[in-house]
């Protein structure tokens, strides 16, 4: 019984999610982006990298990516501690 | 039919929490897990799409380009990829030692076997 | 495995390795990066552990886990190189020195590896951050629940 009624919720949450999919603005066609723009302009001059998503990932939002390395030292010290040996 | 990629993300996106709310197996949990990840990073890189762009690197670009795509959200689904890479280990490692300890991997029995 | 599994896996490691080092280090040119390198060479050591058994590289793990956190402090202190202007200031670009050199010609062009100023050391931190991780995180779900692991 419990599950009908996820399922039902589940139909009503696909539907919103699938419809906001739709009626989105049309795929291709982006509204205007200043950050974006700049980025691709200013790259090559301020940070000398030829590939911008790099020069975005470690140097125009590099608190992003610490943040990021972060999650990862302390998923890889969970996994470590979980998978430890266990004496006796 | 213009808005495919956005619909077929969120169609990954439902079929995820299909498996959250019909499957009990953790490893089959940690699946649908997954699956959400990817439509919410597919879904992300299609939003930065401009029709006719190229990539935004520079390393042997045609010449006579006429736009590049948002690197922006291609930046943040980067740094998104990599943490659902994490979250995924660490949910893995959860199931491992669950199934050493109870012996099951069903989630509706280990509720029931607590304490 | 078999024996057909484990040449094929002598065959094709070295050159997966090259090809991460090869992603890693020219991250700032070419699609790629610090993670997608580090990925690559994680998938070389998933393909060592399945093709000759976990127990071989056992004492790895004690070689992959300090290098982690040796790779996040470096990418930390790459990022405190720059505080005196502000953190993540990338102070080595245009500077002239290591990878300080301008690109070609604004525009397209073909790339020169000496540029990006810290951009390349901090995609080799990133590479060998997530290698090391992943790596370990690899070996220690292949180890888990062995008698003698």
């Amino acid at each position: 019984m419990k599950r009908w009624l996820f399922l039902a919720a589940l139909l009503v949450v696909a539907g919103y999610l699938i419809s906001g999919g739709v009626w989105l603005h049309p795929f291709g066609e982006p509204a205007r982006s200043e950050m974006d723009r700049f980025f691709i302009e200013n790259a090559q001059k301020e940070v000398a990298a030829n590939n911008v998503v790099t020069s975005i990932v470690f140097d125009y939002r590099g608190y992003d990516t610490l943040g990021e390395a972060t999650v990862l030292f302390a998923a890889v010290v969970g996994v470590a501690l979980l998978l430890r040996k266990v004496k006796g | 039919m213009g808005n495919m990629p956005f619909v077929v993300s969120m169609i990954l996106v439902g079929l995820g929490f299909l498996a959250l709310i019909t499957r009990r197996n953790l490893i089959k949990l940690a699946i649908g897990i997954s699956v959400i990840e990817m439509g919410v990073n597919l879904f992300l890189v299609s939003l930065g799409y401009v029709k006719g762009g190229i990539a935004p690197i520079y390393t042997y670009a045609p010449p006579g380009f006429k736009e590049m795509v948002f690197p922006t959200p291609q930046a943040l689904t980067l740094t998104a990829i990599v943490i659902g890479l994490a979250t995924t280990a660490l949910m893995l490692a959860f199931a491992v030692v669950i199934y050493r300890h109870r012996g099951t991997l069903d989630a509706g029995k280990i509720r029931e076997l607590r304490g | 495995m078999s024996v057909i599994v484990r040449t094929i896996s002598r065959v094709v490691a070295p050159v997966a390795l090259a090809f991460g080092a090869y992603v890693i280090m020219h991250g700032h040119l070419t699609p790629g990066g610090g993670f997608q390198g580090g990925a690559v060479v994680a998938s070389v050591v998933a393909l060592l552990v399945v093709a000759f058994g976990a127990e071989r590289w056992k004492k790895w793990i004690k070689v992959l886990l300090p290098l982690e956190d040796t790779a996040a402090l470096a990418f930390v202190i790459l990022a405190f190189l720059g505080v005196g202007a502000t953190f993540f200031r990338n102070v080595l670009a245009g500077s002239g020195g290591l990878f300080g050199a301008p690109v070609p010609q604004p525009g397209p062009n073909p790339g020169a590896l000496n540029t990006a100023g810290t951009l390349p050391l901090m995609n080799w931190a990133v590479g060998f951050k997530v290698l090391a991780g992943l790596g370990a995180v690899v070996l220690l779900l292949a180890l888990f629940g062995r008698e003698d692991g």
